[in-house]
């Protein structure tokens, strides 16, 4: 077994848990995530003075259970995690394939447009983008994917530009094979592996910059909990109530780590030709 | 060498302009910014007026022609909230406030990665590694604001004011702000050096060097250092411009007075002048640091062929 496989498994049965937690909150929270209770507002958790079990990790400054909207953020955060990586990741790739087959004036018009959006950080085009868009899932996920599609489609340009070239298309060609079939046959197989590891990083980033801009109050719109907006709500009540600060933030902290070490093990397994930074 | 910078600056002026068009285009396909100008009891003829005084009376065209002219000289209008020209609040919030904060987290980030990615290197599997690894790993998955609100509830909470949680005019106010925006890419540095020191380590000049006595800390830094620096350039040129980034949210979360909070908050009251001149800062500032790092990296390297 390689190297870090046993963090990888752990990271992966991690990730489960969370994903079911997500999936499952109706019947695993112990109360309504959005009802608020102004006679309960910021008990603290069960373990302090003051707490209560029916509120195992606090209420927050509205009297609603931490714990409830911890994991139905969970679902916020692992479906514009997820979503947008598909969605970048089919776009870049499906647009970099045809820059890299085709060349000519698409493929300058794409690169051209990456290098605009390249020299733009995420979180800036983000705030930009939904200032004008206004807040919500779907322009979250829209946003975020558009700054996202860039990378995957130059990783696969870069490779369909020298697959084209190699004996093997070449002899596909040569047989009469079409455009459509030397694409899929014979350079997506060879493209996915690097795409794999990119995307995997991409993961744990994209949750993070969700979490940015709900912060920034320009997620999805209250009071529907993510874990970034609980981290806004709460940080005005950092001095009463510890536990609004500490909590969300570890969630994120939890799911984003454990992504992380699997692209990190994945990298080792599939692209051996990257150097093994760390 | 000319060549290059030409080519180089017209690149520069092209991703300017990119960004800037998107962002005007934006602002004006999704809606009409007259209607979030005027309060919900104006009348057809308030808007009208609003509309006039934006020059949204005018088509498209016209306006992104005026724009276009208007826009290389500075003047991107009148901030709708605070009635000054765009330019120069974004400026006045640009300097010193937000350099400041991005010139002081840079330099944390790379200054103390240069160090721990040594020790890292040197002790490749051991103890230091270890934790030097651990810890960058934690870093970089922590989103830098909650790092932020983790400091205030420490430092200004937890020990009585330590040191202050909001604000700014004193060194003091910029320990936990800069701590806060330098963490994850000190984490991201140190791995790099850590990587670069690996590899150079193993090389014959090293060995060549330790074989002839040269002491262990001129071996490292002056002899494998050196020479390990070099992809190191790249990175801490574009950290500078993801330090500007970076300090949207930070500066956000300890009222900072700087630009990134400026345009967070031009947000809400669709203060598009300010976001419009905010972005053009942020693109130039961008594209300047790129063209440096490219300048710097041919100095730094002569095997480098600028062309």
């Amino acid at each position: 077994m390689r190297r870090g496989a046993g963090a990888a498994v752990a990271s992966l049965v991690i990730l489960g848990l969370v994903g079911a937690a997500a999936i499952f909150a109706p019947l695993l929270s112990p109360a309504d995530p959005i009802k608020n209770d102004l006679l309960e507002r910021l008990t603290p958790p069960m373990w302090s003075a003051g707490g209560s079990a029916a509120h195992p990790l606090g209420t927050d400054t509205l009297g609603r259970d931490v714990l409830s909207r911890l994991l139905y953020g969970a679902r916020v955060s692992l479906v514009v995690g997820f979503v947008t990586v598909i969605a970048a990741g089919a776009a870049g790739v499906a647009l970099g394939v045809l820059g890299g087959f085709y060349g000519g004036w698409l493929d300058d018009v794409l690169m051209r447009t990456g290098d605009v959006q390249l020299a733009f950080p995420v979180l800036l085009l983000g705030v930009a983008m939904l200032s004008v868009l206004g807040p919500g899932l779907g322009n979250l996920v829209l946003v975020l994917a558009l700054s996202g599609w860039i990378t995957y489609a130059r990783i696969v340009r870069g490779e369909t530009l020298s697959l084209r070239q190699r004996e093997f298309v070449e002899a596909a060609r040569a047989l009469g094979a079409l455009d459509g079939r030397l694409i899929w046959r014979h350079v997506l197989p060879n493209v996915w592996a690097p795409i794999a590891v990119v995307a995997t990083f991409s993961v744990a980033r994209t949750i993070i910059a969700e979490a940015s801009l709900s912060f920034l109050g320009l997620g999805v719109p209250a009071p529907t909990p993510s874990w970034g907006a609980m981290l806004d709500e709460g940080r005005n009540y950092i001095t009463t109530g510890w536990w609004l600060a500490l909590f969300p933030g570890t969630a994120i902290l939890v799911v984003v780590l454990v992504i992380n070490l699997i692209g990190d093990w994945l990298r080792d397994v599939l692209d051996p030709r990257v150097e093994r930074g760390m | 060498m000319l060549r290059f910078l030409l080519r180089r600056l017209f690149h520069g002026v092209f991703v300017v302009w990119g960004v800037v068009t998107a962002v005007f285009f934006l602002v004006r396909l999704t809606g009409d910014p007259a209607v979030f100008l005027v309060d919900q009891s104006a009348t057809r003829a308030e808007i009208e007026h609003a509309r006039h005084l934006l020059g949204l009376d005018r088509s498209l065209p016209e306006q992104y022609g005026a724009f276009l002219l208007a826009a290389p000289r500075g003047d991107f209008g009148e901030s709708i909230r605070s009635k000054q020209p765009a330019m120069r609040l974004v400026l006045q919030h640009l300097w010193p406030a937000t350099v400041e904060l991005a010139v002081v987290a840079a330099l944390l980030s790379t200054v103390l990665a240069v160090p721990l990615g040594v020790l890292s290197a040197t002790h490749k599997d051991g103890m230091a590694d270890h934790v030097s690894r651990l810890g960058s790993l934690l870093l970089q998955s922590m989103p830098g604001f909650w790092l932020g609100l983790l400091l205030i509830l420490l430092f200004a909470v937890e020990l009585r004011g330590l040191l202050p949680a909001y604000g700014s005019g004193t060194w003091r106010h910029l320990i936990l702000p800069a701590v806060a925006l330098a963490a994850a890419p000190l984490a991201q540095n140190a791995r790099l050096v850590r990587a670069g020191m690996l590899d150079v380590l193993q090389q014959d000049f090293v060995r060549t060097a330790r074989a002839k006595g040269v002491p262990e800390r001129t071996v490292l830094y002056r002899h494998a250092f050196k020479n390990a620096a070099i992809p190191f350039i790249t990175v801490t040129g574009l950290s500078l411009g993801f330090m500007l980034s970076g300090a949207i949210i930070i500066e956000t979360v300890f009222a900072w007075p700087g630009l990134g909070r400026l345009i967070v908050q031009a947000v809400p009251g669709r203060d598009f002048p300010v976001i419009q001149a905010g972005v053009f800062v942020f693109a130039l500032i961008f594209v300047a640091l790129n063209l440096l790092v490219d300048l710097l990296y041919a100095v730094v390297d002569p095997r480098v062929r600028l062309s």
